[in-house]
Protein backbone atom coordinates (compact mmCIF):
# COMPACT_ATOMS: atom_id res chain seq x y z
CA UNK A 1 0.00 0.00 0.00
CA UNK A 2 1.43 3.31 -0.91
CA UNK A 3 0.84 6.04 1.53
CA UNK A 4 1.27 9.64 0.70
CA UNK A 5 3.32 10.75 3.63
CA UNK A 6 2.05 13.69 5.53
CA UNK A 7 4.51 16.57 5.39
CA UNK A 8 5.14 16.25 9.11
CA UNK A 9 5.51 12.41 9.13
CA UNK A 10 9.20 12.59 9.97
CA UNK A 11 8.59 14.98 12.84
CA UNK A 12 5.74 12.88 14.21
CA UNK A 13 7.92 9.79 14.21
CA UNK A 14 10.61 11.68 16.09
CA UNK A 15 8.04 12.91 18.60
CA UNK A 16 6.80 9.37 19.11
CA UNK A 17 10.33 8.12 19.75
CA UNK A 18 11.00 10.94 22.22
CA UNK A 19 7.75 10.25 24.02
CA UNK A 20 8.51 6.57 24.31
CA UNK A 21 11.88 7.40 25.79
CA UNK A 22 10.22 9.74 28.27
CA UNK A 23 7.76 7.02 29.26
CA UNK A 24 10.57 4.53 29.58
CA UNK A 25 12.35 7.00 31.85
CA UNK A 26 9.40 6.86 34.27
CA UNK A 27 10.85 3.51 35.33
CA UNK A 28 14.08 5.28 36.24
CA UNK A 29 13.51 6.10 39.93
CA UNK A 30 12.32 2.58 40.73
CA UNK A 31 15.22 0.99 38.87
CA UNK A 32 17.68 3.36 40.53
CA UNK A 33 16.32 2.48 43.96
CA UNK A 34 16.54 -1.26 43.29
CA UNK A 35 20.07 -0.87 41.93
CA UNK A 36 21.32 1.22 44.87
CA UNK A 37 19.74 -0.77 47.69
CA UNK A 38 19.80 -4.24 46.15
CA UNK A 39 22.03 -4.88 43.17
CA UNK A 40 25.02 -2.83 44.35
CA UNK A 41 24.97 -4.27 47.91
CA UNK A 42 24.59 -7.86 46.76
CA UNK A 43 27.21 -7.35 44.06
CA UNK A 44 29.53 -5.88 46.65
CA UNK A 45 29.07 -8.89 48.93
CA UNK A 46 29.80 -11.12 45.97
CA UNK A 47 33.07 -9.24 45.48
CA UNK A 48 33.93 -9.39 49.20
CA UNK A 49 33.45 -13.13 49.26
CA UNK A 50 36.48 -13.50 46.99
CA UNK A 51 38.82 -11.36 49.11
CA UNK A 52 40.87 -12.56 52.08
CA UNK A 53 41.64 -10.50 55.19
CA UNK A 54 44.55 -8.80 53.45
CA UNK A 55 42.22 -7.71 50.66
CA UNK A 56 43.74 -10.00 48.04
CA UNK A 57 41.84 -12.26 45.74
CA UNK A 58 41.40 -15.72 47.26
CA UNK A 59 38.97 -18.58 47.50
CA UNK A 60 39.70 -18.86 51.22
CA UNK A 61 36.08 -18.34 52.28
CA UNK A 62 34.75 -20.93 49.89
CA UNK A 63 37.50 -23.38 50.89
CA UNK A 64 36.58 -22.87 54.56
CA UNK A 65 33.01 -23.79 53.76
CA UNK A 66 34.20 -27.15 52.48
CA UNK A 67 36.72 -27.76 55.27
CA UNK A 68 34.85 -26.58 58.37
CA UNK A 69 32.15 -29.08 59.27
CA UNK A 70 29.92 -26.46 60.93
CA UNK A 71 29.26 -24.83 57.55
CA UNK A 72 28.45 -28.14 55.92
CA UNK A 73 26.08 -28.87 58.81
CA UNK A 74 24.31 -25.56 58.33
CA UNK A 75 23.71 -26.39 54.67
CA UNK A 76 22.58 -29.96 55.24
CA UNK A 77 20.28 -28.82 58.06
CA UNK A 78 18.83 -26.11 55.82
CA UNK A 79 18.05 -28.63 53.11
CA UNK A 80 16.71 -31.14 55.60
CA UNK A 81 14.39 -28.60 57.23
CA UNK A 82 13.25 -27.23 53.86
CA UNK A 83 12.58 -30.71 52.54
CA UNK A 84 10.65 -31.81 55.64
CA UNK A 85 8.64 -28.58 55.71
CA UNK A 86 7.71 -28.99 52.04
CA UNK A 87 6.74 -32.65 52.55
CA UNK A 88 4.55 -31.89 55.57
CA UNK A 89 2.97 -28.97 53.74
CA UNK A 90 2.05 -31.27 50.84
CA UNK A 91 0.54 -33.88 53.17
CA UNK A 92 -1.52 -31.26 55.05
CA UNK A 93 -2.23 -28.84 52.22
CA UNK A 94 -3.22 -31.11 49.35
CA UNK A 95 -6.27 -32.65 51.06
CA UNK A 96 -7.50 -29.25 52.24
CA UNK A 97 -7.05 -27.70 48.79
CA UNK A 98 -8.88 -30.72 47.34
CA UNK A 99 -11.87 -30.33 49.64
CA UNK A 100 -11.97 -26.55 49.16
CA UNK A 101 -11.83 -26.90 45.37
CA UNK A 102 -15.01 -29.00 45.46
CA UNK A 103 -17.00 -26.67 47.68
CA UNK A 104 -19.35 -24.14 46.10
CA UNK A 105 -17.51 -20.86 45.37
CA UNK A 106 -19.08 -18.93 48.21
CA UNK A 107 -18.35 -21.57 50.85
CA UNK A 108 -14.82 -22.00 49.50
CA UNK A 109 -14.19 -18.26 49.73
CA UNK A 110 -15.26 -18.24 53.36
CA UNK A 111 -12.99 -21.20 54.15
CA UNK A 112 -10.22 -19.43 52.26
CA UNK A 113 -10.22 -16.81 55.01
CA UNK A 114 -8.75 -19.53 57.23
CA UNK A 115 -5.93 -19.89 54.73
CA UNK A 116 -5.44 -16.17 54.15
CA UNK A 117 -5.56 -15.07 57.79
CA UNK A 118 -2.16 -16.53 58.68
CA UNK A 119 -0.87 -15.47 55.26
CA UNK A 120 -1.46 -11.85 56.18
CA UNK A 121 -0.60 -12.03 59.87
CA UNK A 122 2.80 -10.74 60.80
CA UNK A 123 5.46 -13.44 60.85
CA UNK A 124 6.58 -12.36 64.30
CA UNK A 125 3.07 -12.55 65.71
CA UNK A 126 2.71 -16.13 64.48
CA UNK A 127 6.14 -17.11 65.74
CA UNK A 128 5.23 -15.66 69.13
CA UNK A 129 1.92 -17.54 69.08
CA UNK A 130 3.74 -20.82 68.57
CA UNK A 131 6.15 -20.02 71.36
CA UNK A 132 3.16 -19.47 73.65
CA UNK A 133 1.56 -22.73 72.55
CA UNK A 134 4.60 -24.96 72.55
CA UNK A 135 6.93 -24.00 75.38
CA UNK A 136 7.34 -26.06 78.58
CA UNK A 137 4.59 -24.27 80.49
CA UNK A 138 2.75 -23.49 77.27
CA UNK A 139 -0.85 -24.16 76.37
CA UNK A 140 -0.29 -27.56 74.75
CA UNK A 141 1.91 -28.93 77.52
CA UNK A 142 -0.33 -27.68 80.35
CA UNK A 143 -3.42 -29.16 78.73
CA UNK A 144 -1.70 -32.39 77.76
CA UNK A 145 -0.62 -32.95 81.35
CA UNK A 146 -3.95 -31.82 82.80
CA UNK A 147 -5.81 -34.28 80.58
CA UNK A 148 -3.31 -37.01 81.45
CA UNK A 149 -2.09 -37.47 77.86
CA UNK A 150 1.55 -37.25 78.92
CA UNK A 151 3.30 -36.73 82.26
CA UNK A 152 6.37 -34.56 81.80
CA UNK A 153 6.36 -31.49 79.51
CA UNK A 154 7.23 -32.52 75.95
CA UNK A 155 10.18 -30.73 74.34
CA UNK A 156 8.13 -29.03 71.64
CA UNK A 157 10.04 -25.82 71.17
CA UNK A 158 13.62 -24.50 71.18
CA UNK A 159 14.55 -27.41 68.96
CA UNK A 160 13.88 -28.83 65.50
CA UNK A 161 10.26 -29.77 66.33
CA UNK A 162 9.31 -26.19 67.10
CA UNK A 163 11.11 -24.88 64.02
CA UNK A 164 9.29 -27.35 61.77
CA UNK A 165 5.87 -26.63 63.27
CA UNK A 166 6.38 -22.88 62.88
CA UNK A 167 7.70 -23.16 59.34
CA UNK A 168 4.90 -25.46 58.19
CA UNK A 169 2.38 -23.01 59.61
CA UNK A 170 3.98 -20.12 57.73
CA UNK A 171 4.46 -21.97 54.45
CA UNK A 172 1.15 -23.85 54.23
CA UNK A 173 -0.78 -20.99 52.51
CA UNK A 174 1.96 -20.75 49.87
CA UNK A 175 1.28 -24.39 49.00
CA UNK A 176 -2.49 -24.34 49.27
CA UNK A 177 -3.08 -21.30 47.04
CA UNK A 178 -1.44 -22.57 43.82
CA UNK A 179 -2.73 -26.11 44.36
CA UNK A 180 -6.25 -24.81 44.97
CA UNK A 181 -6.28 -22.65 41.86
CA UNK A 182 -4.90 -25.43 39.67
CA UNK A 183 -7.54 -27.83 41.03
CA UNK A 184 -10.29 -25.30 40.32
CA UNK A 185 -9.10 -25.12 36.73
CA UNK A 186 -9.42 -28.88 36.14
CA UNK A 187 -12.30 -29.66 33.82
CA UNK A 188 -14.71 -32.01 35.63
CA UNK A 189 -15.61 -33.59 32.29
CA UNK A 190 -12.35 -35.56 32.41
CA UNK A 191 -13.57 -37.27 35.58
CA UNK A 192 -16.93 -37.96 34.00
CA UNK A 193 -15.17 -39.45 30.99
CA UNK A 194 -13.06 -41.63 33.30
CA UNK A 195 -16.19 -42.83 35.11
CA UNK A 196 -17.84 -43.48 31.77
CA UNK A 197 -14.95 -45.68 30.77
CA UNK A 198 -15.41 -47.72 33.92
CA UNK A 199 -12.90 -46.16 36.33
CA UNK A 200 -13.87 -46.30 39.99
CA UNK A 201 -13.83 -42.92 41.80
CA UNK A 202 -10.52 -43.84 43.49
CA UNK A 203 -8.93 -44.93 40.23
CA UNK A 204 -10.14 -41.79 38.47
CA UNK A 205 -8.55 -39.70 41.21
CA UNK A 206 -5.15 -41.37 40.96
CA UNK A 207 -5.02 -41.66 37.18
CA UNK A 208 -6.81 -38.48 36.09
CA UNK A 209 -7.23 -35.86 38.80
CA UNK A 210 -3.86 -36.18 40.55
CA UNK A 211 -1.77 -35.90 37.35
CA UNK A 212 -3.80 -32.87 36.27
CA UNK A 213 -3.20 -31.16 39.62
CA UNK A 214 0.55 -31.88 39.56
CA UNK A 215 1.67 -28.60 37.91
CA UNK A 216 0.03 -26.62 40.71
CA UNK A 217 1.43 -28.95 43.34
CA UNK A 218 4.90 -28.69 41.83
CA UNK A 219 4.72 -24.89 41.67
CA UNK A 220 3.51 -24.72 45.27
CA UNK A 221 6.12 -27.15 46.59
CA UNK A 222 8.83 -25.28 44.77
CA UNK A 223 7.92 -21.89 46.20
CA UNK A 224 7.72 -23.44 49.68
CA UNK A 225 11.11 -25.12 49.32
CA UNK A 226 12.82 -22.00 47.96
CA UNK A 227 11.38 -19.72 50.64
CA UNK A 228 12.37 -22.22 53.37
CA UNK A 229 16.01 -22.10 52.27
CA UNK A 230 16.27 -18.46 53.35
CA UNK A 231 14.41 -18.72 56.69
CA UNK A 232 15.88 -16.79 59.57
CA UNK A 233 13.33 -15.63 62.13
CA UNK A 234 11.54 -18.92 62.83
CA UNK A 235 14.67 -21.04 63.40
CA UNK A 236 16.17 -18.24 65.49
CA UNK A 237 13.16 -17.98 67.83
CA UNK A 238 11.54 -21.43 67.78
CA UNK A 239 14.86 -23.23 67.37
CA UNK A 240 16.18 -21.49 70.48
CA UNK A 241 19.70 -21.17 69.08
CA UNK A 242 19.97 -24.89 68.45
CA UNK A 243 18.77 -24.83 64.87
CA UNK A 244 21.40 -23.05 62.80
CA UNK A 245 20.23 -22.72 59.24
CA UNK A 246 22.36 -20.95 56.64
CA UNK A 247 20.65 -17.59 57.19
CA UNK A 248 21.22 -17.82 60.95
CA UNK A 249 24.87 -18.68 60.34
CA UNK A 250 25.21 -15.64 58.07
CA UNK A 251 23.73 -13.38 60.75
CA UNK A 252 26.04 -14.78 63.46
CA UNK A 253 29.08 -14.31 61.24
CA UNK A 254 28.18 -10.62 60.97
CA UNK A 255 26.82 -9.90 64.46
CA UNK A 256 29.45 -11.77 66.46
CA UNK A 257 32.53 -12.04 64.28
CA UNK A 258 32.17 -9.17 61.78
CA UNK A 259 33.41 -11.64 59.23
CA UNK A 260 32.03 -10.15 56.03
CA UNK A 261 33.90 -12.53 53.75
CA UNK A 262 32.55 -15.64 55.44
CA UNK A 263 29.00 -14.28 55.62
CA UNK A 264 29.09 -13.10 52.00
CA UNK A 265 30.38 -16.40 50.67
CA UNK A 266 27.60 -18.25 52.50
CA UNK A 267 25.06 -15.81 51.10
CA UNK A 268 26.43 -16.17 47.59
CA UNK A 269 26.24 -19.98 47.77
CA UNK A 270 22.69 -19.79 49.14
CA UNK A 271 21.71 -17.38 46.37
CA UNK A 272 23.31 -19.46 43.64
CA UNK A 273 21.67 -22.65 44.92
CA UNK A 274 18.28 -20.88 45.02
CA UNK A 275 18.85 -19.61 41.49
CA UNK A 276 19.84 -23.06 40.21
CA UNK A 277 16.78 -24.69 41.75
CA UNK A 278 14.54 -21.98 40.29
CA UNK A 279 16.19 -22.37 36.89
CA UNK A 280 15.87 -26.15 36.93
CA UNK A 281 12.26 -25.79 37.99
CA UNK A 282 11.44 -23.19 35.34
CA UNK A 283 12.08 -25.92 32.79
CA UNK A 284 9.43 -28.00 34.53
CA UNK A 285 6.78 -25.44 35.50
CA UNK A 286 5.89 -22.07 34.13
CA UNK A 287 7.60 -19.55 36.36
CA UNK A 288 4.94 -16.86 36.17
CA UNK A 289 2.56 -19.32 37.75
CA UNK A 290 5.06 -19.76 40.56
CA UNK A 291 5.34 -16.04 41.21
CA UNK A 292 1.60 -15.62 40.81
CA UNK A 293 1.03 -18.30 43.40
CA UNK A 294 3.33 -16.74 45.91
CA UNK A 295 2.60 -13.10 45.80
CA UNK A 296 -1.10 -12.60 45.27
CA UNK B 1 -27.89 -39.57 57.68
CA UNK B 2 -28.86 -39.29 54.09
CA UNK B 3 -26.06 -36.91 53.20
CA UNK B 4 -23.44 -39.51 54.14
CA UNK B 5 -24.80 -41.93 51.56
CA UNK B 6 -24.79 -39.41 48.72
CA UNK B 7 -21.79 -39.30 46.37
CA UNK B 8 -19.73 -36.11 46.81
CA UNK B 9 -20.14 -35.35 43.11
CA UNK B 10 -21.70 -37.64 40.49
CA UNK B 11 -18.31 -39.26 39.78
CA UNK B 12 -17.12 -39.58 43.36
CA UNK B 13 -17.38 -41.81 46.42
CA UNK B 14 -20.02 -41.01 49.04
CA UNK B 15 -19.51 -38.33 51.66
CA UNK B 16 -19.60 -41.04 54.30
CA UNK B 17 -16.65 -42.89 52.82
CA UNK B 18 -14.51 -39.78 52.79
CA UNK B 19 -15.41 -38.33 56.16
CA UNK B 20 -11.73 -38.71 57.09
CA UNK B 21 -10.94 -36.18 54.36
CA UNK B 22 -13.27 -33.62 55.93
CA UNK B 23 -11.81 -34.30 59.36
CA UNK B 24 -8.26 -33.71 58.09
CA UNK B 25 -9.32 -30.53 56.29
CA UNK B 26 -11.03 -29.23 59.39
CA UNK B 27 -7.99 -29.95 61.52
CA UNK B 28 -5.65 -28.26 59.04
CA UNK B 29 -7.89 -25.18 59.03
CA UNK B 30 -7.82 -25.11 62.83
CA UNK B 31 -4.04 -25.47 62.72
CA UNK B 32 -3.94 -22.45 60.42
CA UNK B 33 -6.14 -20.09 62.40
CA UNK B 34 -5.98 -21.09 66.06
CA UNK B 35 -2.41 -20.01 66.87
CA UNK B 36 -3.07 -16.45 65.76
CA UNK B 37 -6.42 -16.24 67.52
CA UNK B 38 -5.22 -17.72 70.81
CA UNK B 39 -2.90 -14.76 71.32
CA UNK B 40 -5.90 -12.43 71.62
CA UNK B 41 -7.45 -13.84 74.86
CA UNK B 42 -3.99 -14.32 76.35
CA UNK B 43 -3.17 -10.66 75.93
CA UNK B 44 -6.00 -9.85 78.38
CA UNK B 45 -4.65 -12.19 81.06
CA UNK B 46 -3.62 -10.91 84.46
CA UNK B 47 -0.93 -13.54 84.94
CA UNK B 48 2.54 -13.15 83.56
CA UNK B 49 2.59 -16.86 82.85
CA UNK B 50 0.78 -17.52 79.65
CA UNK B 51 -2.11 -19.70 80.74
CA UNK B 52 -5.10 -20.56 78.67
CA UNK B 53 -7.86 -19.86 79.44
CA UNK B 54 -6.63 -16.96 81.59
CA UNK B 55 -7.78 -17.15 85.23
CA UNK B 56 -8.16 -13.42 85.65
CA UNK B 57 -8.62 -10.74 83.05
CA UNK B 58 -6.84 -7.42 82.97
CA UNK B 59 -5.46 -4.74 80.69
CA UNK B 60 -2.12 -4.94 82.43
CA UNK B 61 -0.08 -5.78 79.31
CA UNK B 62 -1.76 -3.08 77.26
CA UNK B 63 -0.94 -0.54 79.99
CA UNK B 64 2.57 -1.87 79.99
CA UNK B 65 2.84 -1.35 76.24
CA UNK B 66 1.25 2.10 76.10
CA UNK B 67 3.21 3.18 79.16
CA UNK B 68 6.60 2.21 77.79
CA UNK B 69 8.57 4.94 76.05
CA UNK B 70 10.69 2.51 74.09
CA UNK B 71 7.70 0.54 72.75
CA UNK B 72 5.92 3.80 71.85
CA UNK B 73 9.00 5.13 70.10
CA UNK B 74 9.39 1.89 68.14
CA UNK B 75 5.71 1.95 67.18
CA UNK B 76 6.00 5.52 65.95
CA UNK B 77 9.09 4.57 63.93
CA UNK B 78 7.30 1.62 62.33
CA UNK B 79 4.27 3.71 61.40
CA UNK B 80 6.43 6.49 60.00
CA UNK B 81 8.55 4.03 58.03
CA UNK B 82 5.40 2.28 56.80
CA UNK B 83 3.74 5.49 55.58
CA UNK B 84 6.85 6.86 53.91
CA UNK B 85 7.53 3.47 52.28
CA UNK B 86 3.95 3.35 51.10
CA UNK B 87 4.20 6.80 49.50
CA UNK B 88 7.63 6.25 47.91
CA UNK B 89 7.09 2.73 46.60
CA UNK B 90 3.56 3.36 45.34
CA UNK B 91 4.75 6.48 43.54
CA UNK B 92 7.85 5.06 41.86
CA UNK B 93 6.30 1.61 41.41
CA UNK B 94 3.22 2.94 39.64
CA UNK B 95 5.38 5.24 37.50
CA UNK B 96 7.55 2.32 36.50
CA UNK B 97 4.64 -0.01 35.77
CA UNK B 98 2.91 2.64 33.64
CA UNK B 99 6.09 3.70 31.86
CA UNK B 100 7.18 0.19 31.00
CA UNK B 101 3.69 -0.81 29.93
CA UNK B 102 3.20 2.11 27.57
CA UNK B 103 6.75 2.55 26.24
CA UNK B 104 6.93 -1.01 24.87
CA UNK B 105 10.68 -0.73 24.33
CA UNK B 106 13.00 -3.61 23.67
CA UNK B 107 14.45 -3.36 27.18
CA UNK B 108 11.12 -3.18 28.98
CA UNK B 109 11.22 -6.89 29.81
CA UNK B 110 14.75 -6.61 31.19
CA UNK B 111 13.89 -3.59 33.34
CA UNK B 112 10.80 -5.39 34.55
CA UNK B 113 12.84 -8.36 35.73
CA UNK B 114 15.32 -6.02 37.47
CA UNK B 115 12.39 -4.56 39.39
CA UNK B 116 11.29 -8.04 40.46
CA UNK B 117 14.73 -9.20 41.70
CA UNK B 118 14.06 -8.28 45.35
CA UNK B 119 11.61 -11.21 45.54
CA UNK B 120 14.09 -13.87 44.50
CA UNK B 121 17.20 -12.82 46.40
CA UNK B 122 17.36 -14.38 49.90
CA UNK B 123 16.34 -11.63 52.30
CA UNK B 124 19.25 -12.28 54.66
CA UNK B 125 21.65 -11.48 51.79
CA UNK B 126 19.77 -8.23 51.14
CA UNK B 127 19.93 -7.46 54.87
CA UNK B 128 23.67 -7.75 55.28
CA UNK B 129 24.34 -6.19 51.87
CA UNK B 130 22.27 -3.12 52.66
CA UNK B 131 23.91 -2.94 56.10
CA UNK B 132 27.36 -3.00 54.51
CA UNK B 133 26.54 -0.23 52.03
CA UNK B 134 24.71 1.84 54.68
CA UNK B 135 27.74 1.74 56.95
CA UNK B 136 29.72 3.39 54.15
CA UNK B 137 26.97 5.90 53.40
CA UNK B 138 26.20 6.69 57.04
CA UNK B 139 22.59 5.58 56.62
CA UNK B 140 22.53 2.99 59.42
CA UNK B 141 19.87 3.71 62.08
CA UNK B 142 18.30 6.49 60.00
CA UNK B 143 14.70 6.79 58.88
CA UNK B 144 15.84 7.51 55.31
CA UNK B 145 17.80 4.29 55.28
CA UNK B 146 14.87 2.20 56.51
CA UNK B 147 12.44 3.78 54.05
CA UNK B 148 14.76 3.29 51.05
CA UNK B 149 15.40 -0.37 51.89
CA UNK B 150 11.75 -1.14 52.61
CA UNK B 151 10.63 0.62 49.43
CA UNK B 152 13.00 -1.56 47.44
CA UNK B 153 11.33 -4.63 48.99
CA UNK B 154 7.84 -3.25 48.26
CA UNK B 155 8.44 -2.10 44.66
CA UNK B 156 8.03 -5.58 43.11
CA UNK B 157 4.60 -5.94 44.73
CA UNK B 158 3.39 -2.53 43.53
CA UNK B 159 4.79 -3.11 40.04
CA UNK B 160 3.13 -6.52 39.77
CA UNK B 161 -0.26 -5.39 41.03
CA UNK B 162 -0.35 -2.22 38.91
CA UNK B 163 0.93 -3.86 35.71
CA UNK B 164 -1.64 -6.60 35.95
CA UNK B 165 -4.30 -3.89 36.17
CA UNK B 166 -2.82 -2.08 33.16
CA UNK B 167 -2.87 -5.30 31.15
CA UNK B 168 -6.62 -5.51 31.48
CA UNK B 169 -7.08 -1.76 30.89
CA UNK B 170 -7.89 -0.56 27.39
CA UNK B 171 -5.24 2.02 26.53
CA UNK B 172 -7.41 3.33 23.68
CA UNK B 173 -9.36 5.28 26.28
CA UNK B 174 -6.27 7.33 26.94
CA UNK B 175 -5.76 7.80 23.19
CA UNK B 176 -9.30 9.11 22.89
CA UNK B 177 -8.68 11.61 25.67
CA UNK B 178 -5.51 12.78 23.97
CA UNK B 179 -7.11 13.09 20.58
CA UNK B 180 -9.61 15.37 22.29
CA UNK B 181 -6.77 17.59 23.40
CA UNK B 182 -5.73 16.23 26.79
CA UNK B 183 -2.02 16.11 27.49
CA UNK B 184 -0.46 12.77 28.34
CA UNK B 185 -0.23 13.71 32.01
CA UNK B 186 -3.80 14.98 32.10
CA UNK B 187 -5.04 11.82 30.35
CA UNK B 188 -3.18 9.64 32.84
CA UNK B 189 -4.52 11.40 35.92
CA UNK B 190 -8.10 11.85 34.75
CA UNK B 191 -8.70 8.78 32.57
CA UNK B 192 -6.26 5.98 33.36
CA UNK B 193 -5.58 6.45 37.06
CA UNK B 194 -9.24 6.50 38.14
CA UNK B 195 -9.67 3.14 36.43
CA UNK B 196 -6.63 1.44 37.92
CA UNK B 197 -7.02 3.10 41.32
CA UNK B 198 -8.15 -0.11 43.01
CA UNK B 199 -4.89 -1.79 42.16
CA UNK B 200 -2.88 1.26 43.14
CA UNK B 201 -4.60 1.26 46.56
CA UNK B 202 -3.96 -2.48 46.93
CA UNK B 203 -0.33 -1.91 46.06
CA UNK B 204 -0.14 0.88 48.64
CA UNK B 205 -1.63 -1.30 51.38
CA UNK B 206 0.71 -4.15 50.48
CA UNK B 207 3.73 -1.88 50.63
CA UNK B 208 2.70 -0.46 54.00
CA UNK B 209 2.38 -4.00 55.37
CA UNK B 210 5.67 -5.04 53.78
CA UNK B 211 7.44 -2.32 55.68
CA UNK B 212 5.45 -2.69 58.88
CA UNK B 213 6.06 -6.46 59.08
CA UNK B 214 9.64 -6.49 57.85
CA UNK B 215 12.06 -8.04 60.35
CA UNK B 216 15.37 -9.10 58.89
CA UNK B 217 16.52 -5.96 57.08
CA UNK B 218 15.30 -3.83 60.00
CA UNK B 219 17.32 -5.99 62.36
CA UNK B 220 20.52 -4.89 60.65
CA UNK B 221 19.83 -1.31 59.64
CA UNK B 222 17.48 0.06 62.30
CA UNK B 223 18.51 0.84 65.82
CA UNK B 224 18.76 3.50 68.49
CA UNK B 225 15.83 5.88 68.38
CA UNK B 226 14.93 4.55 64.95
CA UNK B 227 14.37 0.94 66.06
CA UNK B 228 11.32 -0.54 64.39
CA UNK B 229 8.61 -2.34 66.31
CA UNK B 230 9.52 -5.66 64.68
CA UNK B 231 13.15 -5.26 65.68
CA UNK B 232 12.20 -4.72 69.32
CA UNK B 233 9.69 -7.56 69.25
CA UNK B 234 12.29 -9.92 67.81
CA UNK B 235 14.78 -8.97 70.49
CA UNK B 236 12.15 -9.52 73.19
CA UNK B 237 11.20 -12.91 71.73
CA UNK B 238 14.74 -14.16 71.76
CA UNK B 239 15.18 -13.32 75.44
CA UNK B 240 11.97 -14.11 77.28
CA UNK B 241 8.26 -14.60 76.71
CA UNK B 242 6.99 -11.18 77.72
CA UNK B 243 3.15 -11.06 77.64
CA UNK B 244 3.42 -7.45 76.45
CA UNK B 245 4.16 -9.01 73.06
CA UNK B 246 0.74 -10.70 73.20
CA UNK B 247 -0.86 -7.27 73.58
CA UNK B 248 1.20 -5.85 70.70
CA UNK B 249 0.44 -8.90 68.57
CA UNK B 250 -3.27 -8.45 69.14
CA UNK B 251 -3.05 -4.81 68.09
CA UNK B 252 -1.03 -5.76 65.00
CA UNK B 253 -3.60 -8.42 64.04
CA UNK B 254 -6.40 -5.86 64.39
CA UNK B 255 -4.51 -3.28 62.33
CA UNK B 256 -3.69 -5.79 59.58
CA UNK B 257 -7.31 -6.93 59.42
CA UNK B 258 -8.54 -3.35 59.09
CA UNK B 259 -6.05 -2.59 56.32
CA UNK B 260 -6.94 -5.76 54.43
CA UNK B 261 -10.62 -5.03 54.81
CA UNK B 262 -9.95 -1.59 53.30
CA UNK B 263 -8.03 -3.07 50.40
CA UNK B 264 -10.82 -5.62 49.95
CA UNK B 265 -13.49 -2.95 49.83
CA UNK B 266 -11.53 -0.69 47.50
CA UNK B 267 -9.33 -3.25 45.85
CA UNK B 268 -11.92 -5.76 44.61
CA UNK B 269 -10.08 -8.97 45.45
CA UNK B 270 -6.78 -7.98 43.94
CA UNK B 271 -4.97 -8.65 47.23
CA UNK B 272 -6.66 -12.02 47.63
CA UNK B 273 -7.15 -14.79 45.10
CA UNK B 274 -10.70 -15.69 44.07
Amino acid sequence: MTVIAAPNAEGLRRDAAVERLQLFALGGPAVLLVIVTMIVPVGWLFWLSFLNDAGEFSLEHYRRMLVQPSYGRAFSLTFEVSFLTTAICIVLGYPLAYVLSQLPRRAANICMIAVMLPFWTSLLVRTYAWLVLLHRQGVINTWGIKLGLWEAPLPLVHNLNGTLIGMVHIMLPFLILPVYSSMRAIDRDYLKAAANLGASPTRAFWLVFLPLSLPGLLAGSLIVFILCLGFYVTPAVLGGGKVTMVANRIATDIELFFNWGAASSLGVVLFVLTGLILYAASRLVRLDRLLGGGSH
Amino acid sequence: MNWLRQPATPTQITHGKRLWLYVISGLVMLFLILPTLIVIPMSFSESQYLEFPPREWSLRWYKNYFGSTSWMLATATSFKAGFLTMILSTLVGTMAAYGLHTARMRFSGLVFSILLTPIVVPIILVGIGVFYVYVKLGLVNTMAGIVLAHSMLAIPLVVMVVSSALKSYDMNQERVARSLGASRTYAFFFVTLPQIRFSVISGAVLSFLTSFDEVIVSLFISGGENSTLTRNMFAALRDQIDPTIAAISTLVVVLTSILLAISQIFGKNSALPD
